[in-house]
């Protein structure tokens, strides 16, 4: 519970500070503070190439013109904001959505294999999950494999899956969500397990009293009790699905998707490209995660409770 | 819901208070541990303004055994918590061993014990009841000392090195009344310590806690809900009620000091019970 | 448990011994089971102990133990008729029976063995540690099986014994792969960011505005594909590990700082109480009470950028490296189709990776030992 949520009789403070005793008033000033932070950075990077070029048109150049310029370069060290701004506008309002300079067709691209990386991840983790819940053995024997497989690198393996399975003419997608797939697993066993787990004893007992089966325990008490852990792991699983899959087009010689616009991007120096890829992939991440978000409270009214 | 005290009352001008808690430790230098007039606190919450406390006055004297006994709600624990400077008072004054409580705190003048143990689960025994004397800045050898004689007096000889969580919920409060005890505060401060322990042993703790204050000779101040343990245990029984928290009613007990869980069948002492569970039926109508 | 016929057993007796009617192999000599009437009589015999031991729950560490020798046993004749007799790459039903059978047979084992319940510690521990080493062992046989039974191409998924040999094989260059991407980017860049994003959170943590500002936003970077700055990097730092670490630093920064000021947060009401009634400084109350309330969340942020932090590296080396580092290595090799190669770095990477965050597991059960979830072991 928020301390802005007060509106007691007696005055309260005034709208600002509740702004400020809040979140968003922060969340708000510390983006800002990342915005000038941004700009200054642009400006001390570029400056460098900004005043060679002055001098190599030999010009006459003053704070002003130098600014301009430091903000304005084709091939900026940093480019400022604004100019990743209007890049997305150009390539996401400004072209045809099938076009291949279209940021809409490329984060398509990508966010189709992740969906069904997601997809196909979320339900083989729950599967290994329910397995592992309710076989002694398969826990002892798979559990370990599945967190100390947590601490390899997964990603590295991600090219040689996508050029491998393209050499037996699995292409596109179906690599790619396969990486994702790899990748989503991990946070949903683990989090389910822990979630099939989390009725207490005396919950358990009670279902023993009415001598529940096993599987009527499952439905009526572990399910609704791991739902909570399920779309924690969810979140997880979406943005590291979408990691998987810009990981996933980066050795396909660059044809399409976000990570294909990053890895063009760095071939032919384009930092404004990748900067607005990046920005688009940060933007779909963080609208996958609140849209996991809103299903989840959804399911939580749904079931009844307070969260 | 996050409790905000008032900004703006004039009992807690912080210029205005060390003066007349001074005036007050001059007239009154013998005896008054504890003194409050008028004391009042109000929380602002959502549903409005809650009155914690209101029109509290109060007298504790050296030596003696104070408990609060109420209703939840009825600001005992709030009241204790003042009296430590946990909670600042919205309107009226007090004073501590005749300073302020925020001095009296930072003099370390009291050891406080919580409901729960709060022992900390990565130090041992030990080095828990040492807490304190660390951060006064004492000599290891000194604290080590400190801890060997306090945890004798509560009879945890031998479990320096034993972790909080090896031990049982009584051993682990009485480390703490330990750890309350060993910086020799003049005023001991008791937050229902024993309220999470099962009756033999709370029992138990009530007479060792007896012979400990008969021993050491602190002032002790005591909040409870049990009407037993308040009558077995104290030399003065603050009756309170809720909405607001208030006193309605003091009452001493006269019987001797040396009292065994027996004195707990004395007709003296179940008239005192008597009169606190009608002051409490007094002050309370249960209907909400 | 009511039921008579243990199931597992039923089907190794099963499958063992219908495996004998089916032909082994289908190579230039088509080969079957009786041209090798010992080996014929052993899993005879194999049959016949597993029919015999499916006739109850019998468990134990001992028959766990033996049944697991007995697929070792089983996995040899396997291998040597992989190898040896030009079954492999033309294996056939009566061999994939057999394999069947050890499998039923391994599963059983592992039964009896997880079924070890000892109050001697060091006893249970071993065994439960010994579970999942054979589980592994039995992954490992078979994916060695059915790369080589199926005659599996190489470029499509090398045997491990290929992987083995070629790991063995050019230790030199994994060694050097391994100091210029471990040893130069991923522990400099780990340093560098687990310690800044622990400096800044107890800087934020004194700033109450700063921190409800910052951990939201915090916790959306968390879940932002930072990899996808290697090219940026790659671009200010130049093609050597300095870039890489630079990765590293911005992957490892955030889930420290969040993790830590949670943390922070993390010490009760209570104890926070205690600490004020002894008029304790800030400084005291955040070494004695709120850093090591802490160390659970700060040991979990130092665990999950154990692994991001080798990620990061071997990614931001696909975007240009010197001729050297894992990630440059799995590139090329990918490139030239030596998939075995691919495969030994990999080994090499999640042994890095499994050894740095067991490293960190350890430390954090040292430190965090009276934390609940490690409090039964003491």
């Amino acid at each position: 519970m928020t301390i802005d949520a007060h509106a007691g009789p007696l005055p309260g403070p005034g709208l600002v500070a509740r702004m400020f005793s809040g979140r968003s008033g922060p969340i708000a000033v510390v983006a800002l503070a990342i915005v000038a932070l941004w700009y200054a950075g642009a400006l001390y990077l570029n400056a460098p190439g900004q005043i060679d070029a002055f001098k190599r048109a030999k010009t006459e150049w003053g704070v002003s013109d130098f600014v301009k310029g430091a903000l304005a370069q084709k091939r900026p060290v940093l480019p400022a904001p604004h100019q990743v701004l209007v890049e997305m506008k150009e390539t996401i309002l400004d072209q045809r959505i099938t076009s291949k300079r279209s940021l809409v067709f490329h984060s398509w691209v990508t966010l189709s294999s992740t969906v069904l990386g997601f997809a196909i991840g979320t339900a083989l983790g729950i599967f290994l999950a329910v397995g592992i819940v309710h076989v002694g053995t398969l826990e002892k024997s798979l559990m370990p494999w599945i967190i100390s497989s947590q601490t390899i690198p997964i990603l590295a393996i991600a090219p040689m899956v996508v050029v491998v399975l393209g050499a037996i003419g699995l292409k596109g997608l179906v690599p790619k969500a396969i990486i994702s797939t790899y990748l989503c697993f991990f946070p949903v066993t683990i989090g389910m397990v822990k979630g099939l787990r989390s009725p207490d004893p005396l919950q358990m007992d009670l279902m023993q009293t009415y001598s529940a089966s096993a599987w009527q325990t499952f439905w009526k008490l572990r399910w609704p009790s791991s739902m909570p852990f399920l779309f924690t792991s969810l979140k997880v699983g979406i943005a590291i699905s979408l990691v998987g899959a810009i990981v996933g087009e980066l050795p396909t010689g660059a044809q399409a998707g976000l990570g294909a616009r990053l890895l063009a991007g760095s071939y032919y120096g384009q930092t404004i490209q990748i900067w607005s890829a990046l920005l688009t992939a940060a933007i779909l991440a963080g609208a996958m995660v609140a849209l996991v978000g809103v299903i989840e409270r959804l399911v939580v009214r749904a079931m009844g409770g307070q969260r | 819901m996050t409790p905000i005290p008032l900004p703006s009352d004039p009992g807690r001008d912080p210029d205005s208070e060390p003066e007349e808690a001074a005036g007050v430790a001059a007239d009154q230098n013998r005896g008054g541990v504890v003194q409050a007039r008028d004391l009042s606190l109000t929380f602002q919450t959502a549903d409005g303004p809650v009155f914690a406390l209101s029109g509290v006055d109060l007298e504790i004297d050296q030596g003696e055994f104070v408990s609060f006994i109420g209703p939840s709600g009825c600001g005992k624990t709030t009241l204790l918590r003042v009296i430590a400077d946990l909670e600042q008072p919205t309107g009226g004054t007090l004073s501590v061993n005749g300073v302020p409580p925020h001095e009296a705190r930072l003099s370390r003048d009291y050891g406080y014990v919580f409901q729960a143990p709060a022992l900390y689960p990565w130090r041992n025994i030990e080095r828990n009841v040492t807490l304190p004397l660390e951060i006064m800045g004492i000599s290891a050898a000194e604290r080590r000392e400190k801890a060997r004689e306090y945890l004798d007096l509560v009879n945890l000889g031998g479990f320096e090195k034993k972790f909080p969580w090896q031990l049982s919920g009584g051993m682990q409060q009485r480390a703490s009344i330990a750890r309350a005890l060993c910086f020799d505060p003049a005023l001991l401060l008791m937050d229902e310590p024993f309220g999470a322990l099962d009756e033999i042993v709370r029992d138990h703790l009530n007479e060792q806690l007896l012979r400990l204050w008969a021993k050491t000779q602190k002032t002790v101040v005591f909040v409870t809900h049990s009407i037993p343990e308040a009558v077995f245990l104290s030399t003065k029984i603050v009756v309170m009620s809720p909405r607001p928290g208030r006193i309605i009613d003091v009452i001493p007990t006269d019987f001797p000091r040396d009292r065994t869980l027996d004195t707990r069948e004395t007709p003296a002492f179940l008239e005192v019970a008597h009169r606190v569970r009608e002051g409490l039926r007094a002050g309370h109508s249960y209907d909400d | 448990m009511s039921l008579a016929v243990n199931p597992w057993m039923a089907a190794g007796a099963v499958f063992a011994l219908t495996a004998l009617f089916f032909p082994l192999g289908a190579g230039e000599i088509p080969l079957n089971w009786l041209d090798f009437p010992g080996l014929a009589i052993l899993v005879l015999g194999f049959a016949a102990a597993c029919a015999w031991l499916a006739r109850g729950w019998v468990a134990g560490l001992p028959l766990g133990l033996l049944l697991v020798g007995a697929v070792a046993l089983g996995g040899a004749v396997a291998l040597y008729l992989l190898y040896e007799t030009g079954v492999g790459g033309e294996a056939r039903l009566g061999f994939w029976l057999f394999i069947f059978a050890l499998w039923a047979t391994a599963w059983r084992g592992l039964d009896a063995i997880a079924g070890f319940r000892s109050l001697n510690k060091s006893a249970q521990r071993g065994v439960d540690l010994l579970v999942p080493l054979i589980f592994g062992c039995w992954l490992v046989f078979l994916w060695e099986v059915v790369t080589v039974g199926f005659g599996v191409p190489q470029v499509l998924l090398p045997s491990p014994s290929m992987i083995a040999v070629r790991l063995a094989g050019s230790l030199d260059i994994l060694a050097a792969d391994f100091y210029q991407t471990f040893v130069k980017a991923v522990i400099s860049g780990y340093l560098i960011g687990c310690g800044s994003g622990f400096a800044v959170s107890i800087l934020v943590d004194r700033v109450p505005f700063l921190k409800r500002g910052l951990l939201p936003l915090g916790n959306f970077v968390s879940a932002l594909p930072i990899v996808g700055i290697a090219p940026i990097m790659v671009m200010w730092f130049g093609f050597d590990w300095q870039s890489k670490a630079a990765v590293v630093v911005i992957m490892t920064f955030f889930p420290m700082l969040v993790n830590t000021v949670s943390g922070l947060n993390a010490a009760g009401a209570l104890e926070r109480d205690l600490m004020q009634s002894y008029g304790a400084r800030y400084w005291q109350t955040l070494l004695m009470l709120r850093l090591p309330a802490a160390m659970p969340f700060i040991f979990n942020a130092l665990k999950i950028n154990s692994t991001l932090a080798l990620i990061g590296a071997i990614v931001a080396e696909f975007f240009g490296t010197p001729i050297v580092g894992m990630g440059f290595r799995i590139s090329t090799e990918v490139g030239r189709m030596n998939v075995d190669m691919v495969w030994a770095e990999i080994v090499m990477a999640a042994l890095a990776g499994s050894a740095f965050y067991g490293a960190m597991a350890l430390c954090e059960r040292a430190v965090t030992f009276w934390h609940p979830s490690y409090r039964q072991r003491r």
